[in-house]
């Protein structure tokens, strides 16, 4: 008796799980992928094969932007990286008390806004009658109004700002776990500075480096409203394509196609990512 | 450079200066929507032509304010409709898998668990165009076989809702699992001992003890459904939520409008942010 009745209460918690993740992923995927395997030969005839990939190959423009946004998604990653450690340092070491629970609090704040709200800000910022034209010629610095919108450094400008907290929590969490007295005795036994960031900080920073990273690529690389505001008209990304075989030239087979080929680089970088630094998706993302 | 260790002033300074400047980089982009809300111009740009009410207020064209906007109110409330549905079906879904993962033991409990963490690595866009291809494939298959309309797996609200909820219930588990698992099991023990049942034991003793991990989910897929772009554009229909609408309007040119709605946005979600950490602080 009992055991038929958590039995029962076993299958009714069970089945939402599986409803949610059979019909609104499983399933979904692989009928992204049926539809990224299927070439139109005629007006509602489709052939299997590989033909939407191979148009991705032989036009330099697709697969052009599918690396210009993987290299620039990685140098996006790097720079978070390097501005976001020496702030989760700071929070996590230097503060104490109610000054760490503000600083925290503040980079928190910004990213319970939408992205749209944040990326129109930094339109208004460096648009040519903007707050930093102006504000340089102000100073002396410019003669004229400068335009500062729609090139890559812009777009880089917006993912880091987009993204930098991914970075941070990760590493404020892994870096509030060390334990000061091992800094202590690094210099102590007469480490400077720098050999101890590299022996003792960063090894112990290690998985949240590295989560952070995942996660902040992820972003990147999935990104859409911050390369197509703030980038020019020729700064393509691939999201951007994607969105344009979907519903501009409503191509799904191509965009399918698209779809996966993004999935396949993003699925590769965490996989990379976690093996690397030995890490599983449980410790990483489940947090 | 710890506090216990004794550093040259030039360092600490210069340490200061940079988190000092980054404080700054982060809070310039809100600073200066907010700012721009209120300047007497059609444009949110330079020069400052005073201070205005009218980018709220205003009902005199070209100074329609926020609150006379008829497509942005709709949109408001296209976004709080989706919001609920988002967030009351990833809270109650979260809360069966929390109790599924933290209390049982099965055949394939690792690997669901990694499915179910899947969908943080699927990029937005993809999950949006994968649920679209999807649902129109399973609509065009009953539309032959039955002869009947199937609206709901078109591109509108109801793919919104799924395509968000397809997401945001990953978060709204791991939270409220996270609760769960600092819940002494022998409080539920004892309310069994005393007569309870079972589902009276959950009810008044495991679920109140949840609570504050509940609201808290409930509040971030509040905020995450507001403010999701790239799941939504790919799976919107003609009644667009407000981040869509927005983008739409950011397209044709940028009014100080959007700097009002936007600070509506800063206001309203700090707000339920901290609001949501207190209520958490109290709880515990």
């Amino acid at each position: 008796m009992v055991t038929d009745r958590s039995k029962l209460g076993f299958y009714l918690l069970i089945s939402p799980l599986l409803l949610w993740l059979v019909t609104l992923i499983i399933l979904p995927h692989i009928g992204l992928f049926a539809v990224s395997m299927s070439e139109k030969v005629g007006v509602r005839e489709y052939e299997t094969g590989f033909g939407n990939y191979a148009v991705f190959f032989n036009e330099p423009l697709y697969w052009r932007t599918f690396a210009r946004t993987a290299l620039m998604s990685i140098s996006t990653t790097v720079l978070t990286l390097l501005l976001g450690f020496p702030i989760a340092y700071y929070i996590a070491k230097l503060t104490r008390g109610r000054t760490k629970t503000t600083l925290f609090l503040m980079c928190l704040i910004p990213f319970w806004v939408s992205e749209l709200v944040r990326t129109f800000g930094w339109m208004i910022l460096l648009r040519e009658t903007g707050i930093l034209s102006n504000f340089l010629q102000y100073i002396g610095i410019l003669a004229e109004p400068v335009e500062f919108l729609y090139n890559d450094a812009a777009i880089m400008v917006g993912l880091v700002y987009t993204s930098i907290l991914f970075m941070i929590v990760p590493l404020v969490t892994t870096l509030d776990s060390l334990d000061d007295s091992l800094i202590e005795a690094g210099y102590d036994l007469g480490g400077s500075g720098f050999s101890i960031l590299r022996e003792i900080v960063i090894p112990h920073a290690m998985p949240g480096i590295v989560s952070g990273c995942i996660v902040v690529f992820m972003l990147s690389l999935g990104n859409y409203l911050t390369p197509i505001l703030l980038g020019g008209k020729d700064s393509l990304w691939f999201t951007g394509l994607i969105y344009t075989q979907f519903i501009t030239r409503f191509n799904w087979e191509l965009g399918s196609a698209f779809g996966f080929l993004l999935l396949g680089l993003s699925s590769a970088v965490v996989f990379l990512g976690l093996k690397l630094s030995r890490q599983s998706l449980s410790n990483t993302m489940g947090r | 450079m710890i506090p216990t260790v004794p550093q040259s002033s030039a360092m600490k300074w210069s340490y200061r200066a940079y988190v000092t400047l980054f404080f700054i980089y982060l809070a310039l982009p809100l600073t200066v929507v907010c700012a721009f809300a209120f300047n007497d111009s059609l444009f949110p740009s330079l020069p400052w032509e005073g201070f205005t009410w009218a980018w709220f207020f205003g009902n005199e064209a070209p100074f329609i304010g926020v609150f006379h906007e008829r497509s942005i109110l709709r949109a408001i409330g296209t976004s709080a409709f989706v919001a609920f549905w988002v967030s009351s079906l990833s809270v109650t879904v979260g809360i069966c898998n929390a109790f599924l993962f933290v209390r049982h033991d099965f055949r394939g409990k690792g690997f669901l668990y990694i499915l179910m963490l899947l969908p943080l690595i699927i990029p937005g866009v993809i999950l949006g165009i994968s649920i679209l291809v999807f649902a129109s494939a399973v609509a065009n298959t009953l539309e032959d076989a039955t002869g009947l309309w199937f609206d709901g797996l078109r591109p509108g609200l109801i793919l919104v809702i799924l395509g968000q909820f397809s997401f945001i219930t990953t978060f709204a588990t791991l939270v409220i699992s996270a609760r769960l698992q600092k819940f002494d099991l022998s409080l539920e023990e004892a309310a069994l001992n005393l007569g309870a049942s079972k589902w009276g034991a959950i009810r008044q003793v495991t679920l109140p003890f949840l609570l504050p991990a509940i609201v808290g989910a409930g509040v971030v897929s509040m905020l995450m459904s507001f403010e999701n772009f790239n799941t939504t554009l790919m799976l919107v229909g003609s009644d667009a939520p407000l981040t869509i609408a927005m983008f739409d309007k950011l397209k044709l040119g940028s009014t100080p409008v959007l700097n009002a709605v936007s600070l509506l946005l800063i206001v309203g979600s700090a707000a339920l942010g901290i609001l949501s950490l207190i209520f958490q602080r109290v709880k515990e």
